[in-house]
């Protein structure tokens, strides 16, 4: 009993404002000394690919971004039928904190699939499944992004983020089948990324590390982004007023 | 009423208001058509590769036109106060929700299914790839008017509503445009087109169980 009540008094923004601030900083720092052993072990641990030399050390960036752009939609998707359902209005926030976060590892999974592209399949894009379903992800995180701005009314922008967020997740499992088949019979076998060759385990540790510090850095930014939006959410309210006079 | 008579009766009121009207279903009929004929004058006339993109090409330019027709679902209803009148109606939102949506089909969607053969005939398709054009048509273009509808319910209002729209709605397409096109590419490869003609059908059924409850939760979302 004692531990639900707890939880449910981290629903209300006004103690989730100053939970968040707390947590922030062990988030950020958590992200750096990861992603410092991450990078190194890409780097300067694990060896040369004998196939694609050093070009592959990008995935240690790759990899882990696309990981967390797809894992983010559905996270957020997640928020939105919390949202939805129990009409909490940090959930709303939450869904739109973390958008633009994986709006721009979804950009950052697409760039460096490229740059690794252009050395390895001799193309920087090519219209195989997962770059395409990639690339519609995108496209959903900006649909998202611009149903929330184009609504004045705050109310309003969460539940309809909301819903579209939901449709969207329902979508993404057609949309990649859909995309995979097309793939397949449009062009053949001809470049295949998931027969890739299995990976030393100094790879796969690297890679690992890494997603676990661009999953932290996910946290920490979502987590400042919502901070911003109860802040501007709440402006008109008693605490927020004592805060920021409490600051001045 | 019964739920056959509210949707009987919603779908004489939209196809009334529609022959009133006919210069909106006749601008998006001409939108379909204009946007097939610009195709050939961007790549050339080259007779081989127009029989390759033909299908791809009227499938991107129906999904278009189904796309900008979007607006007229809900926009008008809700400028006049008609669409408050339904939702504070006895009726079941879906069921006349699911009136509107075939309302919708049947003034923008049909018209670009005749349409098609004659669109198809330029590109050079064979008379089995016709068939299956305008089969795939059939399935796939309720699934635009059913999964716009709810991209039209979310946007109602809104300012650059009919640019968001696409935003919104195009991407969730995808799957109707691959499974369409990828029907009549079959056809004119002698593979056949059943594969890709049966997902069609599997993606209507889900659209057509899934969305007049998401259309009505937009909706609520929207007029409140």
């Amino acid at each position: 009993m004692m531990n639900s009540l707890n939880l449910y008094k981290y629903a209300s923004p006004a103690t989730f404002y100053d939970l968040a601030g707390r947590m922030i900083p062990w988030f950020y720092a958590a992200a750096a000394l990861l992603g410092v052993a991450g990078l190194y072990i890409g780097f300067f641990l694990a060896p040369t690919d004998f196939q694609q030399s050093e070009a592959y050390r990008i995935i240690f960036i790759h990899v882990p971004a696309s990981w967390m752009s797809m894992f983010i939609y559905v996270v957020m998707a997640i928020w939105a039928a919390i949202g939805l359902a129990f009409n909490t209005r940090l959930s709303f926030m939450m869904a739109s904190a973390l958008a633009p976060t994986g709006a721009m590892l979804t950009f950052v999974a697409l760039w460096t699939g490229a740059l690794w592209g252009r050395p390895t399949w001799g193309a920087w894009w090519v219209w195989d499944a997962r770059l395409t379903s990639e690339l519609i992800l995108f496209f959903l995180y900006v649909g998202f992004m611009a149903l929330q701005a184009a609504i004045d009314d705050p109310r309003r922008a969460d539940r309809a983020g909301a819903l579209i967020a939901l449709v969207g997740v329902v979508n993404v499992p057609i949309i990649y089948f859909s995309v995979r088949w097309w793939n397949t019979l449009h062009q053949g076998a001809s470049v295949s990324v998931s027969k890739a060759p299995s990976m030393a385990s100094i790879m796969l540790a690297g890679m690992l590390v890494m997603a676990i510090a661009v999953w932290m850095y996910a946290i920490a930014a979502a987590l400042s982004r919502v901070r911003s939006i109860i802040l501007e959410r709440e402006r008109n309210s008693q605490w927020v007023a004592q805060l920021l006079e409490g600051k001045a | 009423m019964s739920m056959l008579q509210t949707v009987l009766a919603l779908l004489r009121r939209e196809l009334t208001l529609a022959m009133r009207r006919r210069g909106d279903v006749l601008t998006v009929l001409f939108f379909f058509v204009i946007v097939a004929s610009l195709f050939p004058l961007g790549v050339g006339p080259d007779a081989k590769l127009l029989r390759l993109m033909g299908g791809g090409v009227v499938w991107v330019a129906a999904l278009l036109a189904a796309m900008l027709s979007l607006g007229r679902l809900f926009a008008n209803d809700y400028a006049d106060g008609t669409l408050e009148q339904l939702v504070l109606s006895p009726a079941p939102p879906v069921v006349w929700i699911t009136g509107k949506i075939l309302a919708h089909w049947l003034v923008s969607g049909v018209p670009l299914i005749l349409m098609a053969p004659v669109l198809g005939v330029q590109y050079g398709l064979s008379s089995e790839a016709l068939g299956v054009l305008v089969f795939s048509l059939l399935l796939g273009t309720p699934v635009l008017s059913l999964i716009g509808a709810v991209g039209a319910a979310l946007t109602l209002g809104l300012r650059g509503g009919g640019v968001l729209v696409s935003l919104l709605v195009l991407p969730l397409y995808i799957p109707v445009l691959i499974f369409g096109a990828g029907a009549v590419d079959g056809a004119m490869a002698g593979l056949g087109a059943e594969a890709h003609l049966s997902l069609l059908g599997s993606i209507l059924i889900l659209a057509f169980l899934l969305t007049p409850w998401a259309v009505s939760a937009a909706l609520r979302i929207s007029i409140e």
